[in-house]
């Protein structure tokens, strides 16, 4: 923080990709930490949670099912974010932002339908149905799938990165219709417990130990992508230096 | 208008126009997306013409008769209608009374509703034991002061 604070009022510097090198090296150990310690008392209170009336300890893949289907869904908001600052800003930093946090997303969506689906076994009778919710969670998944495929399918990563970030907007139309499928239509998966109109209605022995899994894996998402970005820049400042080598070899052998 | 502020309109529009055509096919297909159907939303041909559908609503208090081995019929009710079903084989752990229910099947022409698989559909509420017990000696269980 005190990098930024040394240069009063430039929030924007962060965006040099130097300058976010060092933050990141500041930033990643406390980061890294505080999330083992999250994640670990989210664990343990995940654990000594009480059985629900109806599903017993069944309940209990609700703490880690239900994070990973929110970062799913905030991983694909953070990318549209990038993607407008590399189309109206030209951001290289946000380039590497959208490239970094793909495949993290699509790990996050992969994990929520596999867990949803051992969730729905039990207690729905079936691994996989086709209603809304868990087929507009799929097409996120296949969106996450072309994205990645697609920000490594051109040479120059500038082009690749602006053809890729109109493609995560055009995406981005999914994720409003993920979260109201279980209101618009009627769905075999329940509707929304947690952020509804009239509150919660979860009761607080589960919201208490959810809401601090989703910080633990929040942080998480964070922690990987800040080291996910930084690896990328770290490439690219490779790329370019063979690059330069290449072509200093080239002249002295036309020499 | 700066170049900058140019793209962003251009990117909002965009937004726009694919928001809105999202939105018309959703509504267009707003029939289809349903996973399932109440049962007052059956006419009288679907009986007749024995198609595949979904059922769903709450297995109706008092009306679960279990037969030989695992044959089982009871009646799904939206609380105006109320459809009998006859189903052999495994249930879901959460079926019932009372409990929601969705159920794939086809009418029989003796007018019962046959299902070849009954899923359970579990609600947005999530309380310990205790706490549902409680409420329930005290009178003020939240499932049926919900529902009309």
């Amino acid at each position: 923080m005190s990098k930024v604070a040394s240069k009063p009022g430039r929030w924007i510097d962060l965006a040099n990709p130097t300058r976010f090198l060092n933050l990141a090296g500041i930033v990643l150990p406390w980061l890294g930490g505080i999330t083992l310690i999250t994640l670990a008392i989210g664990f343990w209170m995940s654990m000594t949670a009480p059985d629900d009336y109806q599903q017993g300890s069944t309940v209990k893949i609700m703490f880690i099912h239900v994070p990973f289907a929110w970062l799913s869904m905030m991983c694909y908001t953070v990318m549209s974010i990038a993607a407008l600052g590399t189309l109206v800003w030209r951001h290289p930093l946000a380039e590497v932002a959208a490239k970094a946090a793909a495949p993290i997303g699509a790990v996050f969506t992969a994990l929520a339908l596999i867990t949803g689906s051992l969730w729905g076994k039990p207690m729905w009778g079936t691994w996989w149905v086709w209603d809304a919710r868990l087929t507009s969670v799929f097409v996120l998944f296949l969106m996450y799938l072309g994205v990645i495929a697609l920000t490594r399918a051109m040479g120059d990563p500038a082009k690749s990165a602006k053809v890729t970030a109109i493609l995560t907007l055009v995406g981005f139309v999914n994720i409003p219709i993920i979260k109201f499928s279980v209101d618009w239509w009627n769905t075999l998966h329940q509707p929304a417990s947690v952020i509804r109109v009239g509150g919660s209605t979860l009761d607080p022995s589960y919201l208490r130990p959810l809401l601090v899994m989703a910080i633990g894996f929040t942080l998480l998402f964070f922690t990987l992508h800040v080291m996910a970005m930084r690896n990328e820049i770290w490439r690219r400042r490779v790329t370019a230096m063979r690059r330069i080598a290449a072509r200093s070899a080239e002249r002295k052998a036309g020499q | 208008m700066t170049r900058k502020q140019k793209r962003l309109s251009v990117i909002a529009g965009g937004l726009a126009v694919l928001g809105l055509a999202a939105a018309l096919v959703l509504f267009a297909l707003q029939q289809k997306i349903a996973f399932f159907r109440m049962p007052s939303d059956i006419q009288a041909s679907d009986i007749q013409s024995q198609s595949r559908f979904r059922l769903g609503g709450l297995v109706e208090k008092g009306t679960v008769v279990r037969g030989e081995g695992t044959k089982i019929s009871f009646s799904v009710t939206d609380k105006i209608k109320s459809v009998p079903v006859t189903y052999e084989g495994i249930l879901p752990d959460l079926f019932r009374e009372d409990q929601g229910v969705v159920i794939e099947g086809s009418f029989s022409p003796g007018g019962a509703f046959v299902a070849d698989s009954v899923l359970a559909k579990h609600d947005e509420n999530y309380m310990p034991k205790e706490v549902a017990d409680s409420l329930k000696a005290k009178g003020i269980w939240q499932e049926e002061s919900k529902k009309p």
